[in-house]
């Protein structure tokens, strides 16, 4: 390993230290903006109330694994609106980051002696983190509206959380990559988050979707946010479902990937923009 | 012929024998369940909640019940106009009984004997003398009698008749009606309390759960049920049970796909559990720890964990369940 300017090694005391603080800093930052804390419990609350309440009778046909008996829909939807608050905490996330470019606490972060892969593996972890966080929050408040899970699930679900949040996670840092400023959130909304959401298994089963249109069925097989929102249910009944485990991981390797890619200042995305040849 | 019928009968209870003495001292309750539609009746073992056997019975059948040591299953097969016995531990025929046409439900006397069984189509209740096939007695009820309950200490059999919307009290030594209390309308089930000191009746129609006092055969209370999210024309009470230490009852709502759980002291509806489709007849293990539901339209049986008053499981049966019985 090289010695950086400072003289100091780069050990992996310091490595833990390093990631720790992103850690810190980011579930300060969540703690402190309580906007963002509430809106992460709302909004899946809101869906939990009012849309799965206004539903709660349409399922009860059908019993797909890992149900063994009918479940109101209430039931079925949270592990959807679970993976939902991932999938926005991911987003949201990263693009703190497309905020900390502008606010110039990125360069902070990147004068670190630290390879820049870690530092967005720190920065992803963190997110993980405050999204587990936001989730368990939101499974405490289901459980007073009779959305009871085995207690094994609640343990259980806690590594599926782990390698979704990742694959979110580094799906929003490419994201990040690509959207300039904040203001384009809306169009994450609607190019991103909503397709991905509504062409899930988070608010119907797949085999209802195949009924109704084949195309659609395939668009919800390829989503990869299928594959996170199953991962979750089978967890939460304390069951592993090998499949789409395997399709989340691969995922996220490959968009963690493609975030370092876009991340390297030498072959990605950041080199051309916000750099210091764009200054001059 | 009616030696070899008898030959066979015996061999096959040699058999039966032979297999129980194979089968481990313990065995798990079983869940019989009859198929409207399929003309069978599905075997369920409550320890791994799967079928172990299907046996085809005669067309339609609908109510089933066992003989108090659990040794003998009745299933009226109604439109075979008769009553079929078979051998819980072999599941072969063993007799069939006579019944009047049409026989929907019955109940067995807390002795074992005589059957008392309701005739749809003839407005009749017929006692039938289980060990010769003897008839005792033809009551003359309402119209479609259906619901058939009996007092624990046998002295009092009720019966319900779906269009005259009675329930009517006989009294078992004379077999004659002491009694006719109006209830609300399509009255399905009757089923007395474990210290025989309530009767519950359900009314299909009525939407309602009539709670009367056998001391006076008034009605105490009718229990109405009202479901978040369920229109209330789809409540339509059909199965009644209660619980042995008298502090819960259970009542399956028809296609509500509700069973409500009802304190007994309070007369409150206290839970609606999610079950299958037109939940029909409920049974108790014999330990009480699980209830089964019939599912009609889903083509399925719940099974309800009474402590906790969760529904842990469905099993896929035959088509249109109807009424179960579990024996240890």
């Amino acid at each position: 390993m090289s010695l950086p300017p400072g003289g100091f090694r780069l050990s992996l005391p310091g490595y833990l230290v390093c990631m720790a603080g992103i850690c810190w800093r980011e579930g300060l930052r969540f703690l402190n903006q309580r906007g963002r804390f509430l809106s992460a419990l709302v909004r899946p609350l809101v869906w939990l109330f009012i849309f799965a309440a206004g539903f709660r009778s349409v399922l009860g046909v059908s019993i797909i694994p890992p149900y063994e008996t009918y479940v109101l829909y209430e039931v079925y939807v949270t592990p959807g609106l679970v993976a939902m608050i991932q999938l926005f905490n991911g987003l949201q996330s990263s693009l703190s980051m497309v905020y900390d470019r502008e606010v110039g606490a990125m360069r902070i972060l990147l004068v670190s002696p630290y390879p820049r892969w870690f530092l967005l593996v720190s920065k992803l972890l963190a997110g993980i983190l405050v999204s587990v966080l936001q989730v368990y929050t939101f499974l405490a408040v289901a459980w007073f509206w009779e959305v009871e899970l085995p207690p094994v699930g609640y343990v259980a679900v806690l590594p599926a959380l782990l390698l979704s949040g990742f694959m979110l996670g580094a799906m929003g840092l490419v994201m990040s990559s690509v959207f300039r400023q904040m203001e384009n959130f809306a169009s994450v909304m609607n190019f991103v988050i909503f397709p991905m959401f509504f062409a899930s298994s988070a608010l119907y089963p797949l085999w209802r979707v195949q009924e109704s249109s084949l195309v659609l069925w395939w668009i919800c097989t390829l989503n990869p946010f299928t594959y996170a929102v199953e991962l979750i249910r089978f967890a939460l009944y304390g069951q592993f479902e090998p499949f789409a485990a395997l399709v989340v991981a691969l995922c996220a390797l490959v968009f963690l990937a493609a975030a370092i890619l876009a991340y390297d200042p030498s072959a990605g995305m950041m080199a051309r923009r916000g750099g210091p040849e764009d200054a001059r | 012929m009616k030696r070899q019928t008898l030959l066979s009968a015996s061999l096959a209870a040699l058999a039966g024998l032979a297999v129980a003495d194979a089968l481990p001292a313990q065995a798990s309750p079983r869940a019989f369940v009859s198929n409207e539609r399929d003309h069978t009746m599905s075997v369920v073992d409550m320890e791994s909640l799967k079928v172990l056997q299907t046996v085809k019975t005669g067309r339609r059948p609908r109510g089933i019940t066992a003989s108090p040591d659990g040794k003998l299953i009745y299933v009226c097969a109604s439109d075979d106009n008769r009553v079929e016995v078979y051998d819980a531990a072999t599941l072969k025929l063993v007799k069939t009984l006579r019944s009047g046409p049409d026989p929907e439900l019955f109940v067995l006397h807390p002795s074992g004997n005589p059957l008392y069984i309701a005739n749809e189509d003839d407005n009749m209740v017929t006692v039938v003398n289980v060990e010769n096939n003897d008839l005792i007695a033809e009551i003359p009820v309402g119209v479609e009698p259906e619901g058939m309950g009996i007092s624990p200490d046998g002295k009092y059999m009720v019966n319900t008749s779906e269009t005259t919307n009675m329930a009517h009290v006989v009294d078992t030594a004379t077999n004659e009606i002491i009694e006719n209390i109006l209830v609300d309308s399509r009255p399905r089930i009757a089923e007395f309390s474990k210290d025989g000191k309530q009767l519950w009746v359900s009314s299909e129609v009525g939407g309602t759960v009539s709670v009367i006092d056998p001391a006076t055969w008034k009605i105490v209370k009718k229990i109405s049920f009202k479901i978040p999210g369920v229109n209330n024309d789809a409540i339509q009470p059909v199965g009644v049970r209660i619980t042995k230490d008298g502090s819960k009852a259970f009542i399956a709502l028809g296609p509500a796909n509700r069973v409500a759980v009802v304190n007994t002291k309070t007369l409150e509806v206290e839970k609606y559990l999610l079950v299958g489709q037109r939940v029909w007849q409920l049974g108790f293990t014999p330990d009480e720890k699980f209830l089964v539901s019939t599912n009609g339209n889903s083509n399925d049986v719940s099974i309800i964990d009474v402590a906790s008053e969760k529904v842990t499981k469905s099993v896929p049966v035959g088509r249109a369940p109807w009424g179960v019985v579990i024996v240890p």
